[in-house]
């Protein structure tokens, strides 16, 4: 491997090129929003998912986004392609260098994201979280979907009366360090073991909010307990896959499934029968309502108090309830009957 | 193999005849170096923000896992072989970390440990490739699934957060106001001990005769089984206080903490200028190409570019960077045939990419 110095300067010249071919695309999008000056009169918001490419978040972001324009504000949308806490950590450091007014944060850790918040916090910027909290001492505000109960409870019920309360369920769950999913099924086991003691859960199984890990465990499931009856999926990725599997196998029909999804996702999986049931808040309305508490915070109309009331648009006045908490409303069961109204 | 002495391209000194500065200028280094610098001065004038501080700051942070384990790992490469366990030997050590401290062990004992099981994984893999001599390829694959495997099952489903608040702001601490976090202290005398060892030792020679011709540097004396031994276990240690650091930075060890984070490990030694071929490659490049990636990753999140964006442009520019030098080697082939045609048989023919290895090369 040995060529003439000469060549050499043939990749630097290359390299050089490269990066200023990258440069001079970059001046393009970045040379005009330049000085910090001019980014403090429009509220700059930016939802930070826990990952990007998920249709649940690209639902809740674009409310977010509806809102953030309603007001006259700046809307962007970062995160990492892997809902791993330290890849979000870079993210939230981006947001404190730019001094964006308010984050709206979907946190992939309780604890881990606090002194990056922290940071962004001293450099001026609001946090509200939504979707899933960090510890009630580091964020602004968070911006709650659903209590903990409403949704273990809404859950345990459709199972029940699905399965004729009695036989053996399991469930698929997001990463095992979801923060959500597990206080749910902790919620679960606790209703499951108090009302339903017909019901046995057997088994809780993570696809890690990834398609083909949830496919494949449901199979796994399946092929584990032939005596299962039901699976409790409480997240949008898991649900979708386990019906894809289940729709194709021949315990459609014979295993329920349900939990929360989008009606876009489980639309055709409801039409064909492999679904009765799911619920979920209208995830759009979730992004929405955070990016006006963001806002709110933002001009200083809340501070986080409890008892703080502020408008959110078309979603009409919110109270700010305890440890900063905003609550959206009551889970919402999707069915054969409703589902055609909803497109997200 | 025997390699006939007549046919054996005698040494050439044609590329000393130009000075010392002219020579440092047109090295592959230089070239990265020369990216690094152009990346920056655009960040710098048409990203808006970049030019803080704090930037600076969080980018050090950000690059120093990568950067500390490039170290070592440029050794292995230039060897000719590749370590792949190195993000779940982060992982490993962070789990550790992590469940010892959970069990009311102190901070510096549960480094130790971390560090040992570093050591010990090491040993697994630089034993399995230098002595049983399988190709380090298919061993590091292996380990890597192992040291997750045991990561991820050692703490399960949960996550350990709880450090106590003076390690945590101590990986994160500044060196008095410069903006400098402290990271870059332990990573800078690393690099100066990598760069002498590797320029400046009997040991560093070695390591570049390896990777030319293993078998060749074992007749000229070099030990080439324990020559591979010691980078393996050098690059594990290293990776394991990486991942004490990564913990500690992120008050954060979970099972899968840092997966991934070998190809960008790898990328950047590469795209630094190291032939993945062994041989050839210089510590300067490496640490340029760290910092090339790092700047520039950081420079497009400023912008709000997405990740998918910046992940493509940064493939991008590693293909680019590891294509010049296959086309720049076949032009100079094209041209070398086009001079002597048919006087030379053509050069090596035994090249395999890293980690394929010859098991020949350890015949001892």
């Amino acid at each position: 491997m040995k060529f003439p110095n000469g060549k050499m300067a043939g990749f630097a010249a290359v390299t050089l090129a490269c990066s200023l071919a990258l440069a001079g695309c970059g001046a393009g999008n970045g040379g005009g929003s330049g000085d910090e000056g001019s980014s403090s009169k429009k509220t700059a918001v930016t939802f930070i998912p826990k990952n990007l490419g998920n249709p649940y978040f690209d639902t809740s972001d674009k409310g977010g986004e509806k809102a953030v324009k309603e007001y006259g504000g700046t809307y962007s949308q970062v995160g990492p392609q892997e809902g791993s806490p330290d890849a979000q950590v870079q993210y939230i450091d981006t947001e404190a260098q730019k001094h964006t007014s308010a984050i709206v944060l979907s946190a992939n850790d309780p604890k881990a994201l606090c002194d990056s918040i922290g940071n962004a916090q001293k450099a001026g910027t609001k946090v509200v979280t939504f979707d899933a909290d960090t510890s009630p001492d580091c964020r602004d505000i968070f911006v709650n979907q659903a209590t903990a109960d409403g949704i273990a409870k809404v859950e345990v019920d459709m199972i029940a009366d699905q399965i004729g309360d009695s036989g053996e369920v399991a469930i698929l769950s997001a990463s095992a360090n979801a923060t959500n999913q597990n206080a749910w099924i902790d919620l679960m086991k606790k209703d499951l073991a108090a009302n339903h003691p017909k019901i046995k859960l057997v088994d809780v199984v993570y696809g890690n909010d990834d398609d083909q890990t949830s496919f494949d465990k449901t199979a796994a499931l399946l092929q584990k307990h032939p005596n299962l009856k039901g699976i409790i999926s409480p997240t949008t990725v898991g649900i979708a896959a386990a019906a894809r599997y289940l729709s194709t196998s021949n315990k459609k029909g014979k295993v329920a499934i349900t939990g929360l999804g989008t009606p876009n996702q489980m639309r055709k999986y409801v039409e064909d029968g492999t679904v009765k049931e799911f619920a979920l808040w209208n995830p759009e309305d979730l992004g929405y309502l955070a990016a006006y508490t963001a806002k709110a915070l933002v001009d200083g109309d809340i501070s986080g108090k409890e008892g703080d009331k502020y408008k959110a648009g078309k979603l009409g006045e919110f109270t700010v309830g305890s440890d900063a908490t905003v609550l959206l409303g009551d889970p919402f069961k999707f069915n054969k009957d409703n589902i055609g109204k909803f497109n997200f | 193999m025997s390699t006939d002495l007549e046919t054996t391209t005698p040494r050439s000194y044609a590329s000393y005849t130009r000075p010392v500065w002219w020579r440092l200028l047109l090295s592959r280094e230089a070239a990265v170096v020369a990216a690094l610098v152009a990346v920056i001065l655009w960040a710098i004038y048409f990203v808006p923000f970049f030019g803080n501080q704090l930037t600076m700051t969080f980018l050090l942070l950000d690059v120093a896992p990568i950067m500390l384990i490039a170290l070592p790992m440029t050794l292995v490469i230039v060897t000719g072989e590749i370590d792949l366990s190195v993000a779940s030997v982060v992982g490993l050590s962070s789990v550790l970390l992590g469940s010892l401290v959970d069990h009311g062990w102190a901070v510096p004992a549960a480094m130790l440990v971390a560090l040992l099981a570093g050591l010990l994984c090491g040993l697994i893999n630089g034993f399995l490739v230098a002595y049983v001599g399988l190709p380090s390829l298919a061993v590091t694959i292996g380990t890597l699934a192992l040291f997750r495997g045991i990561a991820v099952g050692l703490l399960g489903t949960k996550a350990v957060t709880d450090f106590p608040q003076r390690w945590t702001s101590l990986a994160k601490a500044e060196i008095g106001g410069t903006g400098f976090p402290v990271i870059v202290v332990p990573f800078l005398v690393l690099a100066l001990f990598f760069a002498l060892l590797l320029q400046y030792s009997a040991f560093g020679r070695g390591v570049y005769d390896i990777g030319l011709n293993a078998e060749a540097a074992q007749f000229a004396g070099v030990s080439v089984a324990r020559t591979k031994l010691v980078l393996f276990v050098m690059t594990s240690l290293v990776s394991a206080f990486a991942g004490i650091y990564f913990t500690l930075r992120f008050s954060s060890s979970r099972g899968d903490n840092a997966t991934g984070l070998e190809l960008q490990v790898i990328a950047a030694v590469l795209l630094g200028g190291v032939s993945i071929f062994g041989g050839r490659g210089k510590l300067p490049g490496v640490i340029a190409g760290v910092l090339l990636i790092g700047v520039l990753s950081s420079a497009l999140r400023l912008q709000g570019t997405t990740v998918n964006v910046i992940n493509i442009i940064i493939g991008v520019l590693l293909i680019a960077s590891v294509m010049s030098t296959s086309v720049l080697a076949w032009f100079s082939d094209l041209t070398a045939r086009r001079h002597n045609r048919g006087r030379n048989q053509s050069g090596p023919t035994t090249l395999a990419p890293a980690g394929v290895g010859n098991p020949k090369e350890v015949d001892r």
